[in-house]
């Protein structure tokens, strides 16, 4: 169990312009369940590393519990990981594979044995003790990964790097779950790196998106949905993301492109750079009278809801059509007024009452 | 352009690979082959493809039987899950290549190459090597040099499986327009079933080596002709619970009861299903009510699914909004009895539920 | 189903059956007649039945002695050159850089003794050994020790299992280190993870990870070390006296130097039989389980 911390942390790969890492200052406490989310070269996986220690940061310092160990390579951080593909070691048993990391530091047989035994329980494994690791199916081995981790009872925490990306979608299911329920069973720092929304959200207490080597927000998912900090994340979280509607803001009004006025739900002051109102597509209806006329381009039946894409004033829209109402001709939309969100050059402006 | 499959099948070794199947595919929308790893989803591909010989039955390309045929003298195209490009070559010519190899004339090809990089916005990238483009323009160039070809039968495998989350919402959204403007059978492989829902279309659902349901997306998934294909087509996971049906009710044990649908018989074993966004923690008008303890909770900030225990089943909950219960309190869980699937004891669905139709 | 089968494909077969018939049917079934006669070449045959068999099998004979005599040097000569060149193989493979300019410059140096046609290496060992002008044999006399592969049998061996490590390890070292190449770094990030050292790494990830090259590469070189004749030859000739008259070295002695050739053919077959039973044991061994991680996909 850890505190890490980051003071002025900044990485810029040899003879790369620029920083893959931006510079950043975090702490992520003891026994929190953390996760970076971000698209492909977001920095992620690079600060994923730096923790990890298979990455040595150029620039600032990374504390466990307020010891600098930031020179200090992977094998002397306590720290264990989860790959992206499953990683046993194919010769080796379940058991021996789940040993061998106590092995390597010379714990006595009979304390290995009681904690790989505890571990396999935790992780449904214990029917499958005996087994060649080589010939178990892709869940299981990332179970077995992730007990590598579990039985080291000085583990400062667990990383994992897209773990579920090789897993069929019912099996995800079964592991994301018994991930949360483990993180609740042995509180242990656990961070999780990943692009995918929905596995973030759902496993983490505290999210962190990451976008062009900077962290754009930390935030519980509630926060995330309902108060992006930058137009940025409400886009990347959730499906589909964030509407932008171009616009002038007059105090408590939103003036699109032609003239028609909305409501806002504060006041603002005079915005700089380019100003979009926001709001997501749970919170924009499709109906048949009032609002803002629309075109209707397609409708997604996702079986449990329907999402009608749409055009406003020329600028593409997602809204919700409600359950059971035909597609009228003539769609026009109303937004949850208390939901819209006004942005300025991407970020979110404050407003007033 | 059309494909039909006449009860091909495949063993290996004494084993069926792949149960007979007999399907018709159209243009103008994808035909999604939707089922877990292993299902036989790759086998049947392959068999379209050419590359592998069914055992047994007929493959006809418009009405022409090809089912001897190599890949060469079929006009297929096929993406991959891996972004499959020539590395030294340019996006223009990685989509190029098929043209040149076909020797058409060079305007045309020039014609072609920049309508297929429009259709999937790659316009700006034509110069580029496939190294210096991110993997959503990699797999875009892969699915232009598909379609470059005009090839009677486009196969798709998991092409979007090894992109980012957001890229992959991009192009679902994307492909429906290129299935519907192009003239080819679009056949797409995947294990996820809310991707099949997005790309709409046709959806034929595998199990285990069989098609267990063929039809449109919104159809099959509202009314699942057996239990193996409810369980494919549902993500959450299907909840499913033993019901014995007497007296005109289904008893769920420890005397929860709901009424039966009508078009039953007398009395039986059948098998409660019912998704996880048709329950509800808040009573609801006519609801069947059971008693549940939480297990975990999961917050993805505008919905959270809320795993129960109701006695030793685990079920799953689509709540809107927030809900945190605390692990191991009591829960009561709501559900229209309307909405349920009932399967008989060989898993066919026997009462077909009241559910809204797609648009 | 019943379909009906075109069979004119058959013909398309027949000019490679005519191939294999005439370069490899033809030359066997004439040592397979040769090996049932007693002749001498010259068209004169009497039949023997399996007596060459016979003899060469049962140790008490002149012929069976001196074919257990070369069997037994030949197996020991090929036990030691894979007991040394596949672990130093897969330890030097082991130690080449990654990457870098190294990598281009350590392969083409590694390369180089495979590219030296075989009589050549034997010449070369040849005058590398001799103790009035070689290099080895001339600084071994000059530090006061008695070497001399001509007369003591014992330096004989040294002489030619050194020129075969020599000749052969490069081609080792290849295949381990593309085996080593193909290994995702997951795997090394996990075991630095682990607090797996360099020798836990080595028996979890690398060695079971090079298992299928090195069955390929113990296959091949125990192939050609079983059957190996220019090199010895050159140097040794088979002596002194009889101590490096390896199987390949006594069938052309008894074959071209004696005309013998029912004898010949006789142990010929024998000799081909111990290669490919060995092979056969030894790949059935090493590849049993492995196909089960096959056809994981759908």
């Amino acid at each position: 169990m850890a505190r890490i911390a980051f003071e002025a942390l900044a990485h810029a790969y040899p003879g790369a312009a620029g920083h893959a890492l931006k510079p950043m200052d975090m702490v992520w406490e003891h026994a929190g369940a953390y996760a970076l989310l971000g698209p492909s070269g977001c920095g992620k996986t690079t600060l994923l590393n730096i923790v990890s220690g298979l990455l040595h940061p150029s620039e600032g310092r990374v504390l466990f519990d307020g010891r600098d160990v930031t020179g200090l390579p992977t094998e002397r951080r306590n720290v264990a990981q989860v790959f992206q593909f499953p990683v046993v070691y194919d010769t080796m048993t379940v058991r021996e594979n789940l040993a061998f990391p106590l092995r390597n530091r010379g714990v006595p047989a009979a304390a290995a044995r009681a904690r790989v035994e505890h571990v396999a329980g935790l992780l449904g494994l214990a029917a499958r003790l005996d087994r060649r690791a080589r010939n178990l199916g892709a869940d299981e081995k990332q179970k077995i990964s992730l007990g590598r981790g579990l039985v080291r009872d000085d583990v400062a925490a667990i990383l994992f790097d897209e773990p579920l990306t090789v897993i069929d979608p019912h099996l995800k299911w079964e592991l994301r779950a018994r991930l949360k329920e483990l993180h609740r069973q042995v509180p242990t720092t656990m961070i999780y790196v990943t692009h995918d929304q929905t596995e973030a959200l759902t496993f983490a207490d505290r999210v962190v998106v990451m976008s062009e080597g900077e962290v754009v927000q930390v935030g519980s998912p509630e926060a995330l949905f309902e108060h992006p900090a930058h137009s940025f994340v409400g886009h990347f979280i959730g499906s589909p993301g964030m509407n932008f509607l171009s616009c002038a803001v007059e105090g408590r009004e939103a003036v699109l492109p032609s003239g028609q006025r909305l409501a806002l739900p504060r006041a603002y002051p005079p915005l700089r750079g380019k100003v979009e109102l926001g709001i997501r597509p749970e919170f924009a209806t499709v109906v048949r009278e009032g609002g803002l006329p629309a075109r209707l381009r397609r409708v997604e039946d996702l079986g449990r809801r329907r999402i009608a894409r749409l055009e406003v004033e020329g600028m593409p829209l997602a809204a919700t059509l409600p359950e059971g109402m035909p597609v009228p001709a003539e769609p026009r939309l109303a937004f949850d007024a208390v939901r819209l969100h006004v942005y300025a050059d991407g970020w979110l402006a404050e407003g007033e009452g | 352009m059309s494909l039909a499959l006449r009860g091909v099948g495949l063993s290996a070794g004494g084993r069926a690979v792949l149960h007979p199947v007999t399907l018709d595919l159209a243009p103008g929308q994808p035909n999604v082959l939707l089922g877990p790893t292993g299902a036989g989803k790759t086998t049947l591909l392959r068999l379209m493809a050419g590359l592998d010989r069914p055992g047994a039955g007929r493959i006809l390309a418009e009405g022409r039987d090809v089912t001897g045929l190599p890949p060469r003298r079929r006009s297929v195209a096929m993406v991959y899950q891996q972004f499959i490009n020539y590395p030294t070559l340019s996006v223009f010519e990685n989509i190029a290549s098929p043209l040149r190899v076909a020797r058409l004339p060079r305007d045309e090809i020039g014609r072609r190459v920049r309508e297929a990089a429009r259709l999937l916005r790659l316009e700006p990238f034509l110069a580029r090597r496939p190294s210096e483009l991110s993997g959503g323009q990699q797999q875009r160039t892969a699915i232009a040099r598909a379609l470059v070809k005009r090839a009677a039968l486009v196969l798709m495998d998991e092409p979007l499986a090894n992109l980012d989350y957001k890229l992959r919402e991009e192009l679902r959204e994307e492909l429906p327009r290129l299935f519907a403007e192009s003239g080819s059978v679009f056949v797409y492989a995947t294990t996820e079933p809310a991707e099949a829902l997005m790309l709409g279309g046709q959806v034929a659902t595998l199990s285990e080596g069989r098609l267990t349901q063929f039809g449109p997306a919104g159809v099959v998934f509202r009314r699942p002709a057996d239990l193996a294909t409810a369980r494919v087509f549902s993500d959450p996971p299907l909840n499913e619970a033993p019901a014995e049906l007497s007296g005109g009710r289904l008893h769920l044990g420890a005397g929860i009861t709901l009424p039966a649908p009508p078009g039953l018989p007398e009395s039986g074993r059948f098998t409660l299903g019912i998704r996880a966004h048709e329950l509800s923690l808040d009573p609801l008008p006519g609801a069947v009510a059971l008693p549940a303890r939480a297990r975990l909770a999961e917050v993805t900030g505008s919905e959270s699914y809320v795993h129960l225990d109701i006695g030793d089943l685990a079920w799953v909950v689509l709540a809107p909004g927030v809900r945190r219960p605390e692990p191991g309190t009591a829960v009561t869980v709501y559900f229209d009895p309307q909405r349920v699937l009932l399967f008989d004891a060989r898993g066919r669905l026997s009462a077909t539920p009241d559910l809204v139709e797609a648009a | 189903m019943s379909k009906p089968r075109d069979q004119r494909a058959w013909l398309l077969v027949l000019p490679v059956v005519a191939l294999v018939a005439f370069s490899a049917l033809i030359p066997v079934m004439t040592v397979v007649n040769y090996s049932l006669q007693d002749t001498f070449g010259n068209n004169v045959f009497f039949w023997n039945g399996l007596g060459w068999f016979r003899d060469l099998l049962d140790p008490a004979t002149e012929f069976g002695g001196r074919f257990r005599g070369a069997l037994w040097r030949t197996l020991l000569f090929s036990a030691l050159c894979l007991l040394i060149e596949v672990p130093l193989g897969i330890g030097v493979a082991l130690t080449l850089p990654r990457r870098g300019w190294g990598v281009a410059a350590s392969l083409v140096l590694l390369a180089l003794p495979l590219l030296i046609p075989w009589n050549v290496v034997g010449t070369i060992w040849q005058v590398f050994g001799r103790g009035d002008i070689g290099l080895l044999g001339a600084a071994l006399n000059g530090l006061g020790i008695d070497y001399n592969y001509a007369q003591d049998p014992l330096d004989a061996w040294i002489t030619v299992v050194l020129m075969d490590v020599w000749h052969w390890t490069s081609l080792v070292v290849l295949l381990c280190y593309a085996g080593l190449r193909a290994i995702p770094d997951a795997y090394y990030q996990a075991a630095r993870v682990d607090g797996a050292g360099a020798w836990a790494v080595f028996r979890a990830i690398q060695l079971p990870k090079l298992q299928r090259v090195l069955t390929i590469a113990v296959l091949l070189r125990f192939m050609d070390s079983f059957m190996i004749y220019t090199e010895p030859f050159v140097v040794t000739g088979g002596g002194p006296g009889n101590a490096t008259t390896f199987l390949s070295i006594d069938l052309v002695k008894i074959a071209l130097g004696q005309f013998d050739l029912g004898k010949a053919a006789a142990m010929s077959i024998v000799y081909n039989l111990i290669v490919l039973t060995v092979c056969w044991i030894f790949f059935a061994t090493t590849t049993r389980g492995q196909s089960e991680a096959v056809g994981e996909r759908s």
